[in-house]
């Protein structure tokens, strides 16, 4: 924490949190655009030097091979959608939507909701880590709540009750594993940091330790979108602007997961305590299942990619759950290619939002004829997020799929039924979406292309050709996550 | 800890949880205000005993904060709030008050339960201590599920939030950054809440959260 500015793991956070400051004083939108990306830019190189040098595990900040992986996708996708961002907003200001006051207001809190989720994913602390998922959360309660219309105040409402209760209760958890290191690690503030607790885990009271992991996992759950705990994630993603629903549900959802993994670390060092398999597979499969029938009934576009997103992270929570050195391989692969491609068709929605300037999927038809790009884009993205075959979605999936045959086979049978049920719902919906004689209105968008086609590249890469560097990495923290 | 630290300690946070129980039967908001107030003094007097019993002069400020924020700030302004809008008279519950206390009870029952059968190995203090702050948390969660009213829920909130920091004192030598995020975050929480009462209240002429589930999306 002293030598913050030297060391990669400071950087990541010094960048955001001082480019916040900085542009809460520049009116100039343009520039201020400009300088979030940069700034955005900067911190994934930050990031990506941890790789070259990792720095030794301090009280409050740790860079481990677990989350290095999580720091760097996230600051790959923040990179990208700062991008996108820039072409969004610029829009949403000629079209009154926003003003330039509002605009300076979001471009601080995004690089503030940047920090959180940095803080969040290296805090080696469980108490800071809980304390930068408000701080993340807070932040995108105001950003979803920015265009002040009934449906967006309701949004951020419903939002930042469920995930203020959600945090309590995750609040309440991390005092429980406080409680549970205190006769171990004795007093003071070795209780709560992590590195201390692994090493001590197995001689922690495993029945403390159980009821700390039902709180977190119901209070973080609430954060990833879990069902029962989801209610709060299809309004927040529809009601506020694009480029904060991409970060949602490409990152602020992973960030929830990332604390999730780690308190199942925690219990997995412990031979007393319960398998916390069973509970996550549950919470995955009937988010899938639940998430797969729901998209059949959506009538707004964001809505829809919102339900996939708690789909897809019930696949991934699921694939955790099972766990073993595949299933965790499938659960990782799974999660960074859920955030490149959901980034990625919230890039292409938002676009298409401002082109028909609707959001319901009945008055949006004929896309690849009006806007070629935006409407291939938009097949693309689907049939990735579908898991069509020779996308980077179906390879995990597969995974996913096989490891659990392999592991639980009754258990294959729900997760291929909630798949397919998945499956059929967004082809059936980017049909009536992307071919098809155009209706409504139509006005020419100036997009920025290049993330979308950055992500979607990826992915498709992905699906023939996995690097064997990165294979070994996801191989090695699979194995760390029991 | 002696036999009087131990009782006087198990009193206020014992009464703790008898305040939130009275807060399930206030119809009136203005009343419902005041027993949120009152809570935390009541808690204030907790953690400072802890603080004293413990020697945890930290914990001091903890007491200032709770005081100082939640005994006066927040009620003065709510009280003002609910004026302004003229709706300090009435409240709407969801549920009728006879089954809300049954359910209150049912969650303080469950909650003593679930807690001292887990912590059987943990001291005395610290089992009640936790058992009694489960309820109170549980017991927040209680009046902001039957309640429809947005002040009410944040009032419920609030009092979730004592719950925790019942918690967090009375695990002995936890770490001051919580408390002081606790603290910090009920007024973030406050402020976040106070921004969007006055817009809901621009937008709606109502802070009736039923009036706010009308304007959903999906309602067609």
């Amino acid at each position: 924490m002293i030598s913050l500015p030297t060391s990669g793991e400071g950087l990541i956070l010094l960048i955001p949190i001082a480019t916040a400051c900085l542009l809460v004083f520049i009116p100039n939108y343009k520039l201020s655009a400009g300088l979030n990306a940069g700034s955005a830019f900067l911190t994934l190189l930050a990031a990506a030097s941890l790789f070259l040098w990792k720095p030794a595990p301090g009280p409050y900040l740790l860079v481990d091979d677990l989350n290095i992986v999580f720091i760097v996708l996230n600051t790959f996708v923040a990179f990208t959608t700062s991008v996108f961002s820039a072409s969004y907003i610029a829009h949403e200001l000629e079209t009154g939507r926003l003003r330039p006051i509002q605009l300076r207001f979001y471009h601080a809190m995004y690089q503030i909701l940047l920090f959180g989720m940095n803080l969040a994913l290296l805090a080696n602390n469980i108490g800071l880590m809980w304390v930068a998922i408000e701080l993340a959360t807070l932040t995108t309660v105001v950003m979803v709540g920015i265009y002040q219309t009934h449906e967006a105040l309701e949004a951020a409402w419903k939002y930042f009750i469920l995930g203020s209760v959600g945090i309590a209760l995750a609040l309440f958890g991390t005092i429980l594993v406080y409680m549970a290191a205190r006769p171990v690690v004795g007093e003071g503030p070795d209780g709560m940091i992590w590195t201390v607790l692994i090493e001590h885990a197995a001689k922690l009271d495993p029945a403390l330790l159980n009821l700390a992991f039902v709180f977190l996992l119901l209070g973080y759950g609430t954060k990833i979108g879990l069902a029962p705990l989801h209610a709060w994630l299809p309004d927040a993603h529809a009601e506020g602007p694009t480029p904060v629903s991409a970060v949602l549900s490409g990152l602020l959802l992973n960030v929830a997961l990332h604390a999730v993994l780690r308190f199942k670390l925690l219990l997995a060092a412990n031979p007393g305590a319960f398998a916390p398999g069973p509970l996550l597979i549950t919470m995955g499969l009937v988010s899938l299942i639940f998430a797969g029938f729901m998209l059949y009934r959506r009538r707004d576009i964001k809505r829809l990619f919102a339900y996939s997103s708690i789909e897809h992270m019930g696949i991934i929570a699921f694939a955790f759950g099972v766990g073993g050195p595949l299933a965790n391989f499938a659960g990782l692969l799974h999660m960074t290619m859920h955030s490149l491609t959901k980034s990625g068709i919230f890039f292409v929605v938002g676009h298409i939002a401002q082109a028909k300037d609707t959001q319901k999927i009945a008055d949006i038809r004929g896309l690849t004829v009006s806007h070629p790009l935006l409407g291939w884009g938009l097949v693309v993205g689907v049939a990735a997020i579908a898991g069509m075959p020779p996308l980077g979605i179906f390879m995990s999936e597969f995974l996913v799929v096989s490891s659990t045959f392999a592991r639980a086979p009754l258990l294959a049978v729900p997760l291929v039924f909630g798949l397919l049920i998945a499956f059929g719902a967004l082809l059936q919906k980017v049909h009536g979406l992307a071919f098809g004689e155009p209706t409504g209105v139509s006005y020419p968008v100036k997009a920025s292309h290049i993330p979308m086609i950055a992500h979607f590249g990826l992915v498709l890469l992905a699906g023939f050709y996995l690097p064997p560097p990165l294979v070994a990495w996801f191989q090695h923290v699979a194995g760390l996550l029991h | 800890m002696d036999k009087l630290a131990f009782d006087v300690a198990h009193f206020l946070a014992g009464g703790l949880v008898l305040v939130s129980l009275m807060m399930l039967y206030q119809d009136r908001l203005s009343a419902l205000l005041n027993v949120f107030a009152f809570q935390a003094v009541v808690l204030a007097l907790s953690v400072g005993w802890q603080a004293y019993v413990q020697g945890a002069p930290h914990l001091y400020l903890t007491v200032a904060i709770t005081l100082s924020v939640k005994a006066i700030i927040i009620p003065v302004a709510l009280h003002r709030m609910i004026r302004r809008l003229g709706i300090h008279r009435e409240i709407e519950t969801a549920v009728n008050i006879g089954p809300t206390m049954l359910a209150g009870l049912a969650l303080v029952a469950l909650s003593i339960v679930v807690i001292l059968r887990v912590t059987a190995e943990a001291d005395m203090f610290a089992r009640e201590d936790l058992a009694f702050a489960l309820s109170v948390v549980l017991l927040g969660l209680l009046v902001m599920v039957t309640r429809r009213n947005a002040v009410s829920q944040v009032v419920g909130f609030m009092s979730l939030e004592n719950g925790l920091i019942l918690a967090a004192t009375g695990a002995k030598g936890m770490p001051f950054v919580v408390e002081i995020s606790v603290a910090f975050s009920v007024l973030i929480a406050f402020i976040v809440i106070g921004i969007f009462l006055f817009r809901i209240r621009e937008r709606f002429d109502t802070v009736d959260l039923q009036a706010l589930d009308d304007f959903r999306g999906e309602s067609r």
